[in-house]
Parts: C-alpha cells; structure tokens; sequence
C-alpha cells in the first residue's frame, strides 16, 4: 500500500500550502454540491418554501392552518367495499368489508375565514384506516377538472391572482398575461364554470383530478380516477339561498344533515384505456369509460377541526395502500411536497393558532352559527 | 518509515458500505426539502428505507466496535486532535445511530405511515401530536446541517492526514488489498 499521498519524498512548504488548497477546494466543492441540491444556487428553482411564500402572498398569513383548503370541518364514518374494485387491485380497502374513515370537507383557498360561497370550490378529503398501519388518502374536489397541469402552472397562478402591495387588489393585467400563456387553463377554467353547483357538501360529487394506477394481484396495472357521488338527492344552488350573514352556511348546514341521518357517496371508479392521458389534470376524462361501483362512504359524524380527528393529518395524495400507485401527473409529486411543507409551518405554529371559522361549540348546536 | 495498525475487515467494510449510504442520504433530504418536482416522490421512496438501513447498519456497527476495536491513532498525533478525533467520532456515530430514529419518530408523530418496501410498514414509534412532530422535524433539520458538517470536517481531516501529515490514517481505513485482520500495514 503506498499511493501517491503516502509518498516517502518530503513535501515543500510551497508543496504543503499546494496540498492544503486542494483540500480547502475539494472539501468547499463537496459543500457546493450540497448547497446546490438544496436551491441555495438556484433562484428560480421552485423549491416547497418558494411555493409557501405564494400562497403567503396571495392569502395573507394565517398561522396554524392549512396553506390551501384553509376552511374545513373534520368528519369520520366508515367505508363499505363492494368488493367489486378487488379484481382491479389488491388494495385490502376493495375487499368486502368495512374500514373507518376520518375525512374533511374544506373550501379551496387559503383563507380560514372566507364566507361561504357557491362557486368557491368545495373538497373532501378521505383516510381510509386500512388493517396492519396501511392507509389511503385522497382529496377531491367538486370540479371536473384542475385548473393546471404543473407545478410552476400552479405557482404562477397564485402569483398572478395574489393582492397588488399598492392597490390591495389583484392585478387583473397579471391574470390576463398568465392565461395568455396557459391555454390549457383557460379551456378547464370553462369546464370548470359550465359544471352543475348544488346547494351544499352533502349532494356535491367530488373527483380525484389526478390519474393514479390499480395493481392486481398478478402485477398488472390499469390508469383509474375516482369519484364520491352523493346518494342523497341532488338540488341546485338556487334552491336553498343562504341566509344573510351566516358565513358558514354550507358548514352549517352539512353539520345539521349528518347529526339528522348519516350522509352517503358512492365510490365510483373510472378504469382508464391504456393509452388515456394521465398526466394532464387539466383534461377532460375521456368519455365512456367503464365505471365501477367501488363501495359507499358514510359520514355519520361532524366536529370541528379545533377538536377534530383531521386536524393532525396531512392529506398527502401519496399515502397509497400496496395495490393503489401514483400516475405520472407531476402535480401528485408537487401536491405531495407542498403538503408536507404546509404541515410542517402550520404544526410549528400549532401554539398561536386562533379558533377554526367554524367552531366546536357551533358544531354542537347543530350548526347554527 | 511509519506504520499504522489497520482496521479489522468487517469495520473497513461496514465503514465504506455505510459512508456512501450516510453521504446519499444528507443529498437526498436537503434535496427533497427543497423540491416540488416529480423527483420528490422518488427521493422520499428511496430516504425512508435507506434511513432503516442505516439504522440497522448502525447496530451491527457498535456491535463490531466492541468485538473489534478500532486501532490508536499514531502517537505523532498532538493531544488536541486526538481529542477532535475522538469527539468527532463520536457525534459521527450519535447522528447515525439518532437521525433514523427522529426521522422514524417524527413520522410517526404525523401519523404517516412509514413505508419501506410495497405493503411493509414499520409501527409508530411515538403519539400522534402536532407539537411533538413539528419539534423533532425542526430536529431532523438541525440534526442534519450537524451531521453533513460532521462528515465534511472528517473528509477533510482525512485527507489531511493522507496529504500533509502522511501519518497512513486514512490507509488504515481505506484499502482492501492485501492484508488480513489486524496486520500492521507497512505505509511509510
């Protein structure tokens, strides 16, 4: 053993000086690369904080929720399987039987505060507790497609929509440049306002609008979307006008349905053809495509998040049970990450968070604000 | 004309099986922090069954120091770097044998599963609570800062040990060639 650093000829004191340079220089590169793979070289690099801080922009700063969906309830049921999807994949969920389920109804954006409005988009979030510590997320929401398709798509909407510093409103010339450069958001933008508005949570249908993948048992896989369609009746918006000034009136109104008579969607899952897009959110599903009856959700109990069981859970859309994989859509990835990143900031502030909009004392009245 | 004792085989093997492992894994978490790509999916995938084996590793490696204790540094060494020698070490096998074990817990404080490889899952460890999660994410984050400044002060004395002392530290860690366990290795 003698390479070339254990030579026996003594070293200069130039040669020293030569030697410590070059360790100085490799140690400082190897601190280089490190730097680099975590952004700090990189400032257009869409990183988790630089998406926080659009989110920040765009809805002020909110400690202790969520950065998105911001105004929710938590709910909790149960999950019965037809076993009609266990032939598509192995999940244990899609076998007969039941699994409990802790969820949450929310309204996009990320302002816990807003009033409750018709057209704001409405979601429902599900975790299904599967036996041995398996677990499925997912979030839906009442819209048929998603506005974007990417990461930087999203990012650069938040921006465009966010208040201008010196008018306090958007800049509508900034939302017109951002949907001059994104036609694919202005074809599922009018998609998304040709679709049907009901009056509340209870009879909304909710949609995965991401492509995921069923594996069977044999390994094979197929593209799926999913969707939670209400059982109970369906009524347009118009029929039931809020009362003015109840900000929560669709909270309300879902809290006093469920604590009348638990409330039920069907699981319905749309199997795609191998060749169906499905790394495009903003696109249409293809049309006829076979359905399946999956198993029904029932919701049979309302809290608010304040003593929720929704509050300390992270509604990743990467938690999958074996048998249930991500599709390619880049925005799983991105939704996985920004996620994780507003779950860390909203429990660090955990301690400074005011009461939810809707609160544990109006979910015990039964919903009257 | 020095000579420095070698370490046995199994500590060279488990070091250099564990240093390429303990090196990706600092890359992989300031990476996946910081991204919102398609790459973090992957990145996370590859982080938690890696941190398990390295926690794994970790054991059998404590195992190994008692069995086969590591040689002497050379007597050339002065007093104050024998001391960061040592102390280095040990915050080198503290973090690695602590890091899997925050990452571990702080998932299980969140709740999320923790997945290793398709349906095999590891138990939570730790309640489910939002402070005690946002303390030992913070944790992990610090925790990891220290380690990657760790690793770099001990690259970098290795190499001053091989480039400017020429003492054959780093020789008696590095080669495989020839030599059995426990052999006085000639590196004058």
């Amino acid at each position: 053993m003698n390479s070339f650093w254990f030579g026996a000829r003594p070293v200069s004191n130039v040669g020293v000086l030569v030697r410590l340079g070059a360790i100085g220089a490799v140690t400082l590169g190897v601190a280089g690369a490190f730097a680099y793979v975590g952004g700090w070289f990189s400032p257009v690099r869409l990183t988790q904080d630089r998406m926080m801080a659009a989110f920040q922009d765009a809805n002020g700063t909110h400690a202790g929720f969520r950065r998105n969906h911001a105004k929710g309830v938590c709910v909790t049921g149960w999950f019965a399987s037809s076993g009609q999807a266990a032939a598509l994949s192995k999940a244990a969920v899609f076998r007969p039987g039941r699994v409990p389920l802790v969820g949450r109804f929310a309204l996009a954006g990320g302002m816990p505060f807003q009033k409750d409005a018709p057209a704001t988009v409405r979601s429902m979030a599900l975790r299904f507790l599967l036996p041995g510590g398996e677990e499925w997320r997912t979030g839906m929401n009442n819209i048929p497609v998603f506005p974007v398709n990417s990461a930087r798509g999203f990012y650069e909407q938040l921006l465009a929509s966010s208040p201008d510093p010196a008018t306090g409103k958007p800049d509508p010339a900034k939302m017109k440049a951002f949907l001059a450069a994104h036609p694919e958001t202005v074809r599922a933008l009018s998609l998304i306002k040709q679709r049907q508005v009901t009056s509340g949570f209870a009879n909304s249908t909710f949609n995965s609008l991401k492509a995921f993948r069923f594996v069977d048992a044999a390994g094979a896989s197929v593209p799926v979307r999913w969707s939670t369609v209400p059982v109970q009746p369906s009524a347009a918006d118009s029929a039931e006008p809020p009362a003015a000034g109840d900000n929560n009136y669709l909270f309300d109104d879902l809290i006093a349905q469920i604590a009348q008579q638990p409330r039920r969607w069907q699981l319905m899952v749309t199997i795609g053809e191998a060749d169906d897009p499905t790394n495009d959110a903003t696109l249409a599903r293809p049309a006829r495509r076979r359905q399946i009856d999956a198993g029904t959700v029932t919701i049979d109990h309302a809290s608010s998040e304040d003593d929720g069981r929704c509050t300390a859970v992270n509604y990743d859309p990467l938690v999958l049970p074996s048998g249930i994989e991500p599709s390619d859509d880049p925005l799983l990835s991105a939704r996985s990450a920004a996620y994780a990143r507003s779950f860390t900031l909203r429990a660090e502030e955990e301690h400074e968070k005011p009461p939810s909009a809707v609160t544990a004392r109006e979910v015990q009245a039964g919903g009257k604000s | 004309m020095t000579t420095q004792a070698r370490f046995p085989a199994v500590s060279r093997l488990l070091h250099w099986l564990m240093a390429p492992m303990i090196v990706a894994m600092l890359f992989i978490g300031v990476g996946m922090a910081a991204s919102v790509s398609p790459r973090y999916e992957l990145l996370v995938s590859i982080h938690r069954p890696l941190g398990i084996a390295i926690l794994v590793l970790c054991v059998i490696r404590f195992v190994n120091r008692f069995i086969n204790p590591p040689p002497e540094l050379p007597d050339t060494v002065p007093s104050l770097q024998r001391f960061a020698a040592k102390a280095s070490h040990i915050v080198l096998y503290a973090l690695m044998f602590i890091m899997p074990l925050v990452g571990w817990g702080m998932l299980s404080a969140a709740r999320y599963p923790i997945v290793l490889y398709g349906p095999l899952r590891l138990p939570p460890i730790l309640p489910h609570d939002l402070t005690l999660y946002a303390w030992l994410r913070d944790l992990h984050t610090d925790l990891a800062y220290l380690f990657f400044a760790t690793f770099l002060a001990h690259f970098g004395a290795a190499l001053f040990h091989g480039l400017i002392r020429r003492d054959g530290v780093p020789g008696s860690m590095a080669s495989f060639g020839g030599g059995n366990v426990g052999q006085k290795a000639d590196i004058g």
